[in-house]
């Protein structure tokens, strides 16, 4: 059964539409991620669910159950919905026992130490908020919505106020707490590393419709269009045509995904960095270029290669007829630098749009 | 103090969520359009009697030498006023907020304690010294020492906000410090400039007690004149009196503001500490401003009561039943006043659309009408439409409250931004209802603010002299009509203990109000 179902979601704000058509489903005990730019109408899917906004169409289901529709709509307290808003939002007047205890049953009380303890906060029950660290925060914020035991528990970029290090961390715990407990989760994050490393599935919002709901090595992989196949990682993007059921572009013919349109339709196809293996020696079928610039990274390296652009497939980069730059990555032993030669290879297939 | 309210002061910048959330009935709203009806009732009023008085009783009051005299006069001295006010109280704030004077947060104290002052107590101190002192210039002295914490207040409150970072990158720039408090600091401030001078302005064409002391003739001490001969005249003198309020509030309303806030909670300054002689102007300037605002009226005060004998003193029991009645006048107006400021903070909270906001705005349109003109419509409301009101304390408990309202919301909405909706809504997701979260989430965090305004309002309405000389019922007897009669009739030293009185009940909240502002100093707004 699916823990959560929006069918043909319809949002406006005022004459502004901010969903439109908005269909998705999330899987019992599955982590969902809802990647998206600011504006997208991310935030606002996430509170429709938890009941905060009402929609103009369409319909909400938690649990099988129509919890917002033309007709009705369960108030938010009703709902079972654990909400993990930006930077927690904590009771600052409450300390942290008695944030956890706010949704939870008088007799139910004893269980605070156990969701102390599931979020690593043992011994800070007497805290208050402000005496804690924006993670020890976040970690309070997730054990107060898992207190009402919730069918699913939603998080709303939870972790974008935390700086790098203390990000990785928290956010693996989290994924492993709501795994234990076995909760379903919404993610909604503007991080596409953050959704690629923690999802289940990424439905990708854009100017209020999900463009793809997939799991991350699909929509890595073999992305539905080109704009969400540049947002969710790096991409070369390289002008081509097909020719053969393959797809040549500048760096010589590539194995097409998916059929390819036939005629001189130009295309645009996309190549991801770790596509293209650098050669220091001269190899088959491989297209030379210069070392333009190293970018180190210790366990890889991103290079980026001028190749000279030929023919109608021009480069989208740079002005037409000047060299066309491409980058690679390569393993951060592999000593390469600036100025040096190099033959580019492609590997694996391509996926390819019309222009 | 005077009884001129504030206008967008403390102005917190408004959480504007569009859109609509769970479908409920608007209470907020409902509640909010009675309520601002019900403020805008004494305008309502005065239309109505200046409308009854008839249009040849407005010309023949209206179009004639003496008006143009008192137009005049308000005009000159709101100027005079605004222009010293606003000089010294940025140059105060500037002195506390950038630079490290030794006993820096006394003399924040020290500096906000006229507000504790009536302005008809100061006036009758300086002319009890200097009788025959030209009334220009009395009443520009008096206005300055009594309005300039309305500059320094919102200024102080604006430095602190504002990060030094950027004065200090300013520097870095080659700037010299004349330049970047004109062409940095300056700007930063300037929002909180002109509230101030509004204010002072408000304050300044709605005072009454000082004027008449020092003998000085506005709109507002000609309006009281005629009011006890022919109150017909005195609403037909009002109305160009309201229409200058209304002005200034208007130029208030037009001038843009710049909403965008800093993230985060500026660092303090800290400034490098100077050597003591570097100090010690600004040190001799501000003990001279404390000296002469607050030093001088009180020293006057146990001076005449000094040269009383026993006898010419007021009885100890006549004090305590006119104290009896003052607090409990004051209390009864501030909690009304609070209590009314509460649905129309929470409902521009959520969801901040045109009509909301501008039902919110329509409840400050009070502050353009000065005490006189409140007073005057609600006996003209009660003589005419509600008897049994006639002669009552509520109706000048109910005075207090509209005169007031704008001050009470100012502190209730500042302390309900302090409570976030995001925080409402988690309290909804975790099954609590949304009376329950009121109680457990919203009322606790927004509890400071509403004491702050209960201080503001009260500490106004117990230094108020014109609602109350109008309104007080026959035979209640306050501390400020007791002052004002003994006042009346040069018996300086029977009226000395009445005007102390005053200063130390009033004395009590401003120090509570000096603690919630510092708090919410050291305390950093916003997330947890």
């Amino acid at each position: 059964m699916s823990a959560i179902e929006l069918r043909s979601v319809v949002k406006r704000f005022g004459s502004t539409p901010v969903l439109v058509d908005v269909d998705l489903t999330v899987e019992d005990g599955s982590l969902t991620a809802i990647l998206g730019e600011s504006g997208s109408g991310k935030t606002t899917m996430l509170r429709l669910i938890a009941g905060f906004e009402r929609l103009d169409g369409g319909s909400v289901s938690i649990g099988g159950r129509v919890v917002d529709d033309a007709h009705r709509s369960v108030h938010p307290q009703q709902r079972g919905v654990g909400y993990v808003p930006q930077e927690g939002a904590l009771f600052p007047h409450l300390t942290v026992r008695r944030n956890i205890a706010f949704g939870m049953e008088r007799n139910d009380r004893g269980r605070i130490e156990e969701l102390l303890d599931l979020v690593g906060l043992s011994g800070f029950g007497r805290r208050y908020p402000h005496q804690l660290s924006g993670g020890q925060q976040q970690r309070v914020a997730l054990a107060r919505a898992l207190a009402i035991e919730p069918r699913v528990v939603l998080l709303d970029e939870p972790f974008s106020s935390l700086d790098a290090a203390m990000r990785v961390d928290l956010r693996r715990d989290v994924v492993d707490i709501l795994a234990r407990t076995h909760t379903t989760t919404v993610l909604v994050t503007h991080d596409q590393d953050e959704a690629m490393a923690l999802a289940d599935r990424i439905a990708v919002l854009r100017t209020g419709q999900v463009v793809a709901c997939e799991s991350p090595r699909q929509l890595y992989t073999d992305p539905p269009d080109l704009e969400a196949a540049t947002y969710v990682g790096e991409a070369n993007v390289l002008d081509a045509r097909a020719e053969g059921g393959r797809l040549v572009g500048a760096l010589g013919p590539v194995a097409s995904l998916g059929p390819v349109a036939a005629g001189d339709v130009p295309l645009r196809m996309v190549l991801r960095p770790e596509q293209l293996v650098l050669h220091t020696e001269a190899r088959d079928g491989a297209v030379t270029g210069t070392v333009a610039d190293v970018q180190y990274h210790g366990h890889d390296a991103l290079v980026t290669v001028a190749v000279p652009d030929e023919g109608p497939a021009a480069g989208v980069d740079g002005p037409s007829g000047g060299p066309l730059r491409v980058t690679a990555r390569v393993p951060g032993d592999q000593r390469l630098e600036p100025g040096g030669t190099v033959w580019v290879e492609v590997r694996g297939p391509a996926r390819a749009w019309p222009a | 103090m005077t009884a001129a309210p504030l206008p967008t002061l403390l102005a917190s910048p408004a959480p504007t969520r569009r859109g609509r959330g769970p479908r409920g009935f608007p209470v907020t709203v409902v509640l909010s359009t009675v309520i601002a009806l019900a403020l805008l009732l004494p305008l309502a009023l005065l239309v109505v009697e200046a409308h009854i008085a008839g249009w040849t009783e407005i010309h023949r009051v209206l179009f004639r030498q003496r008006t143009l005299v008192l137009l005049r006069n308000t005009v000159v001295l709101s100027v005079l006023v605004t222009a010293l006010a606003a000089t010294i109280g940025i140059a105060a704030a500037w002195c506390t907020e950038r630079t490290r004077l030794p006993g820096h947060r006394v003399w924040m104290v020290l500096l906000v304690l006229p507000v504790a002052m009536p302005d008809f107590v100061v006036g009758y101190a300086w002319h009890t010294i200097a009788p025959g002192a030209n009334p220009l210039g009395a009443a520009t002295l008096v206005m300055t020492l009594a309005t300039y914490p309305l500059v320094y207040l919102p200024v102080a409150a604006a430095l602190r906000r504002s990060d030094p970072a950027m004065e200090e990158s300013a520097q870095s720039l080659g700037v010299g410090r004349v330049g970047v408090f004109f062409r940095v600091t300056l700007p930063l401030i300037r929002t909180a400039v002109l509230g101030g001078c509004v204010i002072v302005v408000l304050a300044i064409i709605s005072e009454y007690g000082a004027f008449e002391i020092v003998r000085y003739q506005t709109f507002t001490t000609e309006i009281f004149t005629e009011f006890q001969f022919d109150s017909q005249a005195a609403a037909a003198l009002s109305v160009p009196l309201v229409l200058l309020g209304l002005l200034v509030l208007a130029v208030d309303g037009l001038v843009p503001r710049r909403t965008g806030t800093v993230q985060g909670a500026p660092r303090r300054p800290t400034p490098a500490p100077r050597h003591w002689a570097r100090n010690a102007v600004p040190m001799a300037s501000l003990g001279a401003l404390v000296a002469l605002g607050v030093g001088v009226p009180i020293g006057t005060l146990l001076y005449w009561m000094g040269q009383s004998r026993t006898s010419t003193l007021p009885a100890a029991s006549s004090l305590a039943s006119a104290t009896w009645s003052s607090v409990s006048y004051s209390a009864m107006g501030a909690l009304i006043a609070v209590l009314l400021a509460l649905p129309v903070a929470l409902m521009t909270f959520r969801r901040s659309t045109v009509p909301r906001m501008v039902l919110e705005r329509s409840t400050y349109v009070t502050q353009a009408l000065p005490g006189v003109v409140i007073a005057l419509s609600l006996v003209f409301f009660a003589t005419r439409y509600a008897y049994s009101l006639y002669q009552t304390s509520a109706l000048l408990v109910i005075a207090y409250a509209i005169l007031h309202f704008p001050l009470a919301l100012i502190c209730v909405k500042t302390s309900v931004s302090q409570a976030p909706p995001r925080l409402v809504d988690v309290g909804r997701s975790l099954g609590r209802g949304p009376v329950s979260v009121f109680f457990r989430v919203t009322l606790p965090l927004i509890a400071p603010g509403l004491a702050a305004g209960f201080c503001l309002v009260f500490l106004t309405a117990i230094t108020e002299l014109t609602a109350t000389l109008v309104l007080a019922p026959i035979g209640v007897q306050t501390l400020a009509t007791q002052f004002w009669a003994y006042q009346r009739e040069v018996a300086y030293g029977a009226a000395a203990p009445y005007a102390l009185m005053i200063i130390a009940l009033a004395m009590v909240p401003g120090a509570l109000l000096g603690l919630w502002f510092d708090r919410g100093r050291r305390q950093a707004p916003g997330a947890s």
